[in-house]
């Protein structure tokens, strides 16, 4: 069993708006062991951005609020550390890339500048120095011509490059975890299978953990070891990758598995879910999912399903699965 | 004997000019689409696949007349609709219609839904008054949408509602010809499917003819039932769906299925087959515009481009290596 | 009745809202109240103003201001408050004119140059400039001048000195509302390119117009003032803010009350607007309202 790098427990984030209180994550628990590639999968609103930026204290404050729990690493509560260490840690430590390269990076300034800047920063080193490491750096996420990028502006760089060039830097530093959401959903395919081969290489190499975040369930699939399904703002179910995707267990993850179209296999309707995703400032009572659950039973509308293990790593929040793991009903319809 | 098709697409060509420098000077041209081919049916929908660059939303712009080309000719049932003007092009026009794809800018704002749906029966003088918000409120219905919501404006509704919406607006002239620009790229998953279906529900029930433009090839497969591959203003390779995904001859359609992540871990596999990133349609490659990148290639191929030629029955590729076998 | 309140519904909340929003932003109650202030004085002076405005009586001439008179009186007698309330009637109508005027047709003007675009739009924008050119005051002088000195003239010329700053706003704003994929659908079904200007573009520039206009009011009111002032507005004995402070000039150093009301309720008024319009571009603004 891996040590456990990152273990975020019972957090809460709230957003305080003039419609009112968005309610955006509620009492997740989510642990991250060393070396592991943990991938966070939920649509539109679930909340997984709102959790990769809670982890690095990113909540803009107003509106935002932490509004409980804790987030361990490293063996400290990240939530209650000085700004001083915070700052240590961010880009240190922990890492973190986003989905749209071209506001990570500054416009006005050339590449090589800024990435010479972050090694300067956080490793101390003369810039002379910061150079090589950072040339070193663009082979290992094999850029043609790292000499030439650095001299480049980032929007003389196409976007699969750009995002190479956040990872180079993100990774510089060695950090023990990176965070990234939703890296490729910007870029065309085959330049996303570039990326994702590079960013899986070097993660592996160096034992970085990585925290993947993405609705794409091919992507998750293609690169991660343990998946957490999210929906409106709670965790639903956390699988090895392998079992998520053949014995899926939340009604949810078994919907979303039914509806996205496949190369794979001849689908003649693509089975929905019906309704939509709730809005968050008043979210349903109970499971969250309830209203628009097949499998809908007695407590579903009143009491909140807790994660429950089920099998050895596979974890459900569904009152379908009791509080030792056992399946209530039988399948009947799948 | 082929029934006529509803569109017809022969040698499209659009250049766009590009200035640069202290005076504007035109320094070169951005080859969106060079010279691209190609038919749809009552009742069928082509796929219209690549990436970024390769074209393909240039291509529907060209067939609405929102673009004019520079060369070749776009059919509408055998009638040549290229260069047409006026009220003869709004007449043609109320027989194909567009979906778009970021349902955040494809609805206007400050318009209420039962004008902006009713719209283009009023602006081609189709229906008038109380007639247009009975049309539009059927319709409205027939996409899954509650009557009500013809005295809503845009932002009450969430993405794929709004997708609905246009999907009512692009309906309500019963056109024969649709073109679908990538309308579900900006919807979650769940929310994707609903529209599928919907989409193919009405193609089935009202026999339109369908444009779809995606760079999401598992969409393309599961919506068209013939599909061409575009890359860098060209199409690649074109077949029925089933033959494309069997045996796929051209090089670049091989790596865009070897590309696509699939959602099952017992089929991990090395995704990146191409180097090297999507070039730019200012400086294309001599030759087989391909060659750079392609895994296969030959001495020949930076000689000369490589025609679109029929292989086998209904299969067409535009590739040295494949065409010389 | 029923189905146009469902219809505007939305429009009445989001007015609702943004009255809620400007509520809590204090300079923006501040110019609220100034504005409101001296619309109520506008249009009841002549109902509440205690003497009239052009009544003369020479024995009270030059007297300071007192029970009797709150603001004094001028060289003919006339009692000032009454005057200058008088002067709010003029001076708000001279804004609400220019700028009705110079909105409608500088909104159309600029959308028209901004979604027709190449040809229309640089022959218009041309003219535009050719206008913004010229210091506002020196043109609007030139033109007062030209068709000769009075109120109905000033307020031509004004408007015309404003045109091209509401046309120049609107074409950037048809410029960026252009591009949106709403435009295009409305194109493929065959809107024609009058029909999308009225329907689309002005309606979706509409909230930056009204940030615009009232901002334009305060300046507008400055410059009628300033015409007034050097005589080519306003006619004696209208009690035209500007007018009164051209003539009040003379006694500064003796009956200092003279200028000083009117240019105090210039001043006020102007801010008034200032901040108002200032505040209303903060809370417009689409991010901030989320």
């Amino acid at each position: 069993m891996a040590e456990t790098l990152l273990d975020i427990r019972d957090l809460s984030v709230r957003f305080f708006t003039y419609q009112g209180v968005v309610r955006a994550l509620e009492n997740v628990d989510l642990a991250i062991s060393k070396g592991e590639i943990l991938g966070l999968v939920g649509e539109t609103g679930c909340g997984k951005s709102v959790l990769a930026r809670s982890v690095l204290r990113l909540i803009a404050d107003p509106p935002g609020k932490i509004w409980g729990g804790e987030i361990f690493f490293k063996g400290e509560d990240l939530l209650k550390t000085s700004n001083r260490r915070l700052r240590h840690v961010r880009g240190n430590e922990i890492s973190m890339i986003f989905q749209e390269p071209m506001s990570s990076l500054n416009p006005v300034f050339r590449v090589g500048n800024q990435m010479q800047e972050v090694v300067v920063l956080h490793q101390q080193v003369e810039r002379a120095e910061a150079r090589e490491i950072c040339i070193d750096m663009l082979q290992q996420v094999k850029m043609p011509d790292p000499e030439e990028v650095l001299s480049k502006y980032p929007h003389e760089l196409s976007g699969g490059m750009r995002q190479r060039v956040m990872i180079a830097m993100e990774l510089s530093c060695r950090p023990d975890l990176l965070i990234a959401d939703e890296p490729t959903t910007a870029l065309d395919v085959t330049v996303q299978a570039q990326v994702l081969t590079i960013l899986e290489d070097l993660t592996r190499k160096r034992g970085v953990s990585v925290l993947f975040i993405s609705h794409d369930l091919g992507v998750i699939a293609q690169l991660c070891d343990r998946v957490a399904v999210m929906y409106a703002g709670r965790i639903v179910e956390i699988a090895p990758v392998e079992e998520l995707f053949s014995i899926p267990r939340h009604p949810y993850t078994r919907g979303l598995l039914k509806a996205i179209p496949r190369i794979d296999e001849e689908r003649d309707t693509l089975l929905v879910i019906a309704g939509m995703v709730p809005g968050l400032i008043r979210p349903p009572e109970g499971c969250r999912f309830h209203p628009r659950c097949e499998a809908v039973t007695n407590p579903c509308d009143r009491v909140v399903p807790r994660l429950v293990e089920v099998v050895s790593g596979h974890q459900v929040a569904c009152h379908l699965y009791n509080d030792s793991g056992e399946k209530y009903d039988a399948d009947t319809r799948h | 004997m082929m029934p006529t098709p509803v569109i017809e697409v022969r040698d499209l060509v659009k250049y766009f000019p590009i200035h640069r420098g202290f005076l504007g000077r035109r320094v070169e041209y951005l080859k969106a689409v060079d010279g691209v081919s190609f038919t749809v049916h009552r009742g069928e929908t082509l796929g219209l696949v690549g990436e970024s660059g390769c074209g393909k939303s240039t291509v529907g712009y060209l067939i609405l007349r929102l673009l004019m080309a520079d060369k070749g000719q776009v059919l509408f049932r055998d009638k040549d609709m290229t260069t047409l003007k006026g009220e003869e092009l709004r007449r043609i026009r109320r027989n194909m219609q567009v979906v778009f794809q970021d349902p955040q800018s494809s609805l206007d704002p400050r318009m209420l839904i039962k004008k902006t749906v009713g719209s283009p029966l009023e602006v081609n003088r189709l229906a008038k008054g109380a007639e247009v918000v009975t049309r539009v409120k059927d319709m409205l219905r027939e996409v899954g949408l509650n009557e009500d919501h013809v005295y809503r404006y845009p932002h009450e509704f969430s993405g794929g509602q709004r997708q609905r919406i246009g999907i009512a607006r692009a309906l309500i002239t019963r056109p024969q010809f649709i073109v679908f620009d990538e309308p579900t790229s900006a919807l979650d998953v769940s929310v994707q499917a609903q529209i599928l279906n919907l989409v193919g529900d009405l193609q089935n029930r009202h026999g339109y003819a369908y444009l779809f433009i995606s760079h999401d090839l598992s969409v393309i497969k599961h919506v068209s039932h013939r599909i061409a591959v575009m890359y860098l203003g060209k199409i690649v390779e074109a077949a029925p769906k089933k033959t494309l995904f069997e045996k796929p001859l051209h090089p670049y359609t091989k790596a865009l299925m070897e590309a696509l992540p699939q959602p099952d871990p017992q089929k991990r596999h090395a995704l990146a087959v191409l180097q090297g990133d999507v070039p730019s349609p200012v400086n294309v490659p001599k030759g087989c515009r391909f060659h750079p990148r392609c895994p296969e290639f030959k001495d020949s191929c930076n000689r000369g481009e490589p025609v679109l030629m029929e292989v086998e029955d209904g299969h067409w590729v535009a590739c040295h290596r494949c065409s010389a076998s | 009745m029923k189905r146009i309140k469902k219809e505007h519904e939305w429009q009445i909340r989001e007015f609702l809202f943004t009255l809620k929003l400007l509520s809590k932003n204090p300079s923006a109650v501040a110019g609220f109240v100034i504005i409101a202030t001296m619309v109520i004085i506008a249009l009841t002076a002549p109902y509440i103003a205690p003497y009239d405005p052009i009544k003369i009586s020479l024995r009270e001439r030059l007297s300071a201001p007192s029970m009797v008179h709150l603001f004094g009186t001028d060289e003919m007698g006339r009692d000032i408050l009454s005057r200058v309330m008088h002067g709010a009637r003029i001076s708000l109508r001279i804004g609400v004119l220019v700028i009705g005027i110079a909105g409608g047709l500088g909104v159309v003007i600029g959308a028209v140059a901004g979604y027709l675009g190449r040809q229309a739009d640089n022959i218009i924008m041309r003219v535009m400039d050719v206008i913004l050119s010229f210091p506002p005051l020196v043109l609007a002088m030139a033109l007062a001048a030209a068709l000769g000195p009075n109120l109905n003239n000033a307020i031509l010329a004004v408007a015309f000195v404003m045109i091209p700053k509401f046309a120049r706003m609107v074409r950037g704003e048809a410029l960026a509302v252009k591009e949106k994929q709403f435009i295009a659908a409305a194109r493929a079904s065959g809107a024609g390119s009058m029909w999308i200007i009225l329907h689309h573009i002005i309606p979706n520039c509409l909230s930056s117009v009204i940030i615009l206009a009232t901002l334009l009011l305060g300046e507008t009111i400055l410059i009628a003032a300033s015409l007034s002032f050097i005589g080519l507005g306003a006619q004696p004995p209208v009690p035209e803010w500007g007018a009164m402070i051209s003539v009040g000039r003379k006694f500064l150093m003796d009956q200092w009350w003279y200028p000083t009301f009117p240019g105090l309720f210039i001043l006020v008024t102007v801010i008034g607007f200032n901040i108002l319009g200032d505040a209303l571009r903060d809370i417009l603004d689409p991010r901030i309202r989320r």
